[in-house]
């Protein structure tokens, strides 16, 4: 029966559980609430029809604040628990552990581009070890999409000119759906992919198989130069520049009093929009390179700039 | 009874039709075009169930499947039900009802007409030369940046038909203010009123900000002014709260005058006073209000932060509570009532349910988590599809049942109505109720092919389809019959209370002999059921 | 009670009618506060995003003419509702004459406000026909210079109709058309086009006024 009309689909993370049981509290309300209304709707429908002469119908209701301010209370009573439960859940999902494995992820009419930081390449595929935290760190080349794996349960907005991320823990190995959803064009519908999880080990294998043009950093750092980024952002360059050593993760002192923290997006943003967020203490000279790097590139230069750190070079 | 001629046959000169300032000839004109706009978006609908039918797009093209989908959208929302509840049944009722002979404005009610016209005949033409393909919602850059398709001539008239609803709303508005009759205080008027004052409001203020939005979308695609261009600086989230902004809130100019007729239907039908009178009009004006601060909750993976999600979740869920309100106090008039079902009563009664529903369903996209994994699936187009189908043109349908002795002065064959209306009830569960299954598996919405595991659902739905697609068609058969056979109707045949039942049916142009007065509570049922007369 | 020529049939009295007239312009211009209010908005929400090209952009407008065109819509203002003031004592050709100044002072208005267009045209400031902008955030500053051309052109489309109206009302009130008891559709007129003057004093300070302090 399950597999001629499905029912249902199983959750391979631990959000994914969560979020289903959260489900099932979400039905049960919404099932008691329906059962009790429908029970009533039919039972005064039938006993005060109007064919009915004989229904009691002296000493109706009157005062009716009493029912009203019972009703209207525990509906916000229960509310505030659905609310409370969901945003929990929320925060969860938008809390990204630190360790997580990066994997970069470039939305295009209608592909998804994934690249590991070792450079490896693939489309319409991501594969994934099992038991470990993947980040995602996701831009379009284009339009809005969005990122849709039903089975984690989790779904993310892709946007032209800015990073966006997720997070999911896959917890056996298996092939999962992957869907656009945020309406892209022509063939939106066709814009499907495979997560693919694999044992650590296999993921490990896999990795070593791809052809590369080296890691990840290591085609930024090239990127770097050419694109004349060491010309001041390097010790002793003539233009003063902030050094970029071990400032991925740190909190960085704008030149408006507030504090940011240099993660992928700020990365991004002094690229692509430099004079939107100036250090302290450093005048606005850096060039905008909107429009004249890509966003293969991009990624590439940020992964370098992360592996920037003081403790050496770590993906 | 009256010799003066009905507002009907006073004059038989089309120029006296399409020069007309008689509130009641305006409601018939757009009576006439929302369902002709209804029928277009039927035909679109159609398209998209026979298409889904199988798995593979091996009925149209994806761009025509694309294109299908945002006429849907388009043409449903902005032409049919944003006007239907106010500008046909609320147009003719609403001077009657307050004992009035005109509303407040006529020749603004004439113009707000002719600008819905104007507006949904360009986008007609849109449709006609080749479609949009942008989604109803025209998300930035792809409307702006990268569709090939009519976007300008589509948002310019929708831009139109925004101005006609806006005067609609301020007529509707400045009316309910001015023009009541001598007696008619705020608590006496019957909830209809109150629930198309709280839509006048919203139409009033966030229509225009639709407006402005479109108008940047049109002038970035036209002049190419970058205003939405990620490359400049634009940012795409910002459409999307400027047009979250008015669309949110227009969901509630579509339901609330559902809910005002619902509130006159199951009182008349149950010969009570409505329960809780005050807090049923008051909780329109907390859903409209409430409802201009939910509008991110379309945009909770949008990457809006995460602070405004928290917001507009928990302000999502404090603005179910009016509603909740609504239905309980619904239910608890049935409590000792004097029960008919007429085709009206089951018209209210469906509309209780399936609401209650959709709107349930509603507290799943309310709640975060759930919502990051339902929001662009077929949960939220079920969900949507239940108030707006289950709830809203239920009640229009109830109110037109209602109404329509007044409005035609003939009766409409009462079993054919009944018929009629447990046949949209069946259709609709079975078109949409499969949907929220769809959506609980993960199917994305706006999909012209789809993964063959989804398929038996799909064939559910539309199987229903096609039995709402023909219960639909029947009251257009049985009306259309009772304008010519239809017994004739008395000017009060339900026995209701209200003013509008104490004038012919059809009434006279300038509605009332001499200006009712008001001394009696509305909704003023006696024990024993029989109403009294409100100017007795 | 006897019914005049000027109240219409869906009112009881001219005093429900002038009552009517007044909450309906009203609310119509709660709804143009809520459509230039969506724009600014827009603005805002930018000008948090870049600003610094904001405030480069900024510069590049010509604050003499616009100072210029404040002194005259506000002086435009004072003149209508002078205007108003004088129909409510019954003289009528003083307040035609006011009227009539006042659209004057709105065609001059939009007569520098085009001189204006002129110059940003050829200094290549328009975005989508010419826009060029150098140096730092280019992209940020076109954003601005849309924002003034939209929202300064729909302001100078509500002028245009707004000196429209000013003529006809001043025509009427010259052929004794208003009176003490009955001046409704100017008084109407004349909250329309403060709110237009209210709304320029809005823009001068989002266009002009960034950057040079």
């Amino acid at each position: 029966m399950g597999r001629w009309i499905p029912l249902w689909l199983p959750g391979e993370t631990s959000h994914a559980r969560a979020v289903d049981v959260l489900l099932v509290g979400l039905l049960i309300s919404t099932l008691l609430v329906l059962t009790l209304l429908f029970y009533l709707l039919l039972r005064f429908a039938i006993h005060y029809r109007a064919g009915n002469v004989a229904a009691n119908r002296d000493h109706r209701i009157r005062k009716s604040w009493y029912l009203e301010a019972t009703w209207t209370v525990a509906t916000m009573v229960a509310f505030l628990v659905l609310f409370v439960w969901g945003a929990r859940l929320y925060l969860n999902l938008y809390d990204v552990p630190k360790d997580a494995l990066p994997i970069y992820i470039v939305a295009k009419q209608w592909m998804w581009q994934a690249q590991h930081v070792g450079g490896q390449r693939e489309i319409n595929e991501v594969h994934v070890p099992v038991g470990r935290t993947v980040r995602l760190i996701m831009s379009s080349k284009d339009v809005i999409h969005s990122f849709f794996i039903p089975a984690f349960r989790v779904k993310h907005d892709v946007l032209p000119g800015r990073a966006e991320g997720i997070w999911f823990e896959p917890e056996r190995a298996g092939v999962f759906h992957l869907f656009c959803a945020e309406y892209c064009g022509t063939d939106h519908s066709r814009m499907m992919g495979r997560i693919v999880v694999m044992s650590q080990p296999a993921f490990e294998q896999w990795l070593a198989r791809q052809d590369t043009d080296g890691t990840l950093a290591a085609q930024g750092e090239k990127l770097f130069r050419q694109f004349g980024c060491s010309g001041c952002h390097t010790a002793g360059a003539a233009v003063r520049a902030p050094l970029l050593d071990g400032l991925y993760g740190k909190a960085v002192p704008l030149a408006d009093g507030t504090m940011e923290t240099a993660d992928e997006r700020y990365l991004r943003d002094s690229i692509l929009q430099p004079r939107s967020q100036i250090a302290a203490g450093y005048e606005p000279l850096m060039p905008s390179f909107a429009g004249r790097i890509s966003e293969g590139e991009l990624i590439a230069i940020v992964a370098y700039i992360k592996s920037l750190g003081a403790t050496g070079r770590q993906p | 009874m009256s010799d003066a001629p009905s507002y009907l046959t006073a004059d038989n000169r089309l120029r006296s039709w399409f020069l007309t300032t008689d509130h009641k000839r305006v409601a018939i004109l757009y009576f006439a075009t929302i369902t002709l706009f209804f029928f277009v978006g039927g035909a679109a609908a159609t398209v998209i169930r026979l298409e889904l039918m199988t798995p593979q797009g091996d009925l149209v093209t994806s761009d025509v499947y694309n294109r299908m989908f945002t006429m849907h959208g388009v043409v449903m929302v902005w032409f049919f039900l944003i006007p239907s509840i106010p500008a046909t049944l609320g147009n003719f009722v609403v001077p009657l009802m307050i004992g009035a002979r005109d509303l407040a404005f006529p020749r603004l009610n004439l113009l707000s007409w002719y600008l819905f016209l104007i507006g949904g005949l360009t986008t007609l033409y849109a449709v006609f030369v080749g479609g949009i393909d942008t989604g109803w919602t025209f998300y930035t850059p792809f409307s702006t940046m990268y569709s090939n398709s009519h976007v300008v001539l589509a948002v310019t008239g929708v831009f139109i038909a925004g101005f006609s609803s806006i005067l609609t709303g301020l007529n509707f508005i400045v009316t309910i203010h001015r023009l009541r009759a001598p007696g008619l205080t705020w608590y006496r008027l019957p909830l209809f009123l109150w629930s198309l004052y709280a839509t006048a409001v919203i139409l009033v203020l966030a229509t225009p900000v639709l407006a402005m939005t479109l108008l940047l979308v049109a002038l970035d695609r036209f002049a190419g002014i970058g205003i939405f261009d990620p490359a400049k600086g634009g940012d795409p989230l910002l459409f999307q709260h400027l047009f979250w902004f008015y669309s949110h809130p227009a969901v509630y100019i579509m339901i609330l005058p559902g809910m005002g007729v619902v509130s006159e239907l199951i009182s008349c039908f149950s010969r009570k006073p409505i329960f809780g009178y005050k807090f049923v009009a008051w909780s329109a004006i907390a859903i409209a209000v409430a409802g201009f601060f939910v509008w991110g909750h379309h945009m909770f993976v949008s990457g809006q932060s995460v602070f405004a999600g928290l917001v507009f979740s928990f302000m999502s869920f404090i603005v179910a509570v009016p509603s909740a309100i609504k239905v309980f106090n619904w239910t608890a008039t049935l409590h000792k009532g004097w029960i008919r079902f007429d085709a009206p009563m089951l018209y209210a009664l469906a509309f209780i349910g399936l609401f209650t529903t959709g709107g349930l369903t509603g507290l799943f996209l309310a709640c975060l988590a759930y919502d990051v994994y339902v929001t662009d699936t077929y949960f939220v187009v079920a969900h949507f599809h239940y108030i707006m189908v289950g709830g809203m043109v239920t009640a229009y349908f109830g109110g037109l049942h209602y109404w329509w002795p007044k409005i035609t002065g003939r009766m409409y064959p009462e079993y054919w109505a009944r018929a009629a209306a447990i046949l949209i009830f069946f259709g609709f569960n079975m078109t949409f109720f499969p949907q929220f299954v769809l959506g609980v598996l993960g199917m994305p919405r706006r999909y012209h092919v789809y993964l063959p595991e989804f398929q038996v659902w799909h064939v559910m739905s539309s199987f229903g389809a096609s039995i709402l697609a023909v219960a639909y068609l029947l009251p257009l058969l049985y009306l259309g019959w009772s304008l010519f056979f239809g017994r004739r109707a008395p000017a009060n045949p339900w026995g209701a209370t209200g003013l509008e039942w104490q004038t012919p049916s059809p009434p006279p142009t300038y509605n009332f002999e001499t200006t009712p007065s008001v001394t009696r509570r509305p909704y003023d049922y006696s024990v024993s059921g029989q109403a009294h007369a409100q100017n007795a | 009670m006897r019914r005049t020529p000027e109240l219409a049939p869906q009112f009881v009295d001219l005093d429900q009618q002038q009552d009517a007239a007044s909450l309906g312009m009203w609310t119509f211009l709660a709804t143009e506060v809520l459509f230039f209010g969506g724009l600014i908005t827009l603005y805002c929400a930018y000008r948090t995003m870049h600003p610094d090209a904001f405030a480069a952009a900024a510069r590049h407008t010509r604050i003499a003419i616009g100072a210029g065109n404040t002194a005259i819509m506000l002086t435009s203002s004072f003149l209508v509702a002078w205007a108003v003031w004088c129909l409510r004592l019954n003289q009528g050709r003083i307040a035609a004459l006011l009227f009539w100044c006042a659209a004057a002072l709105g065609v001059a208005f939009l007569g520098f406000k085009g001189v204006e267009y002129a110059i940003e045209y050829r200094e290549r400031l328009v975005p989508g026909f010419n826009f060029v902008a150098g140096g730092a955030g280019a992209g940020a500053q076109q954003l601005f210079f849309a924002f003034y051309f939209v929202a300064t052109g729909l302001h100078a489309i509500h002028v245009a109709i707004g000196v429209v109206v000013l003529i006809v009302v001043g025509w009427r009130s010259r052929a004794r058309a208003y009176s003490t008891r009955y001046h409704a559709p100017a008084t109407v007129a004349g909250l329309y086009w403060h709110f237009v003057d209210v709304v320029w004093v809005v823009l001068f300070a989002l266009i002009y006024l960034p950057g040079r302090s």
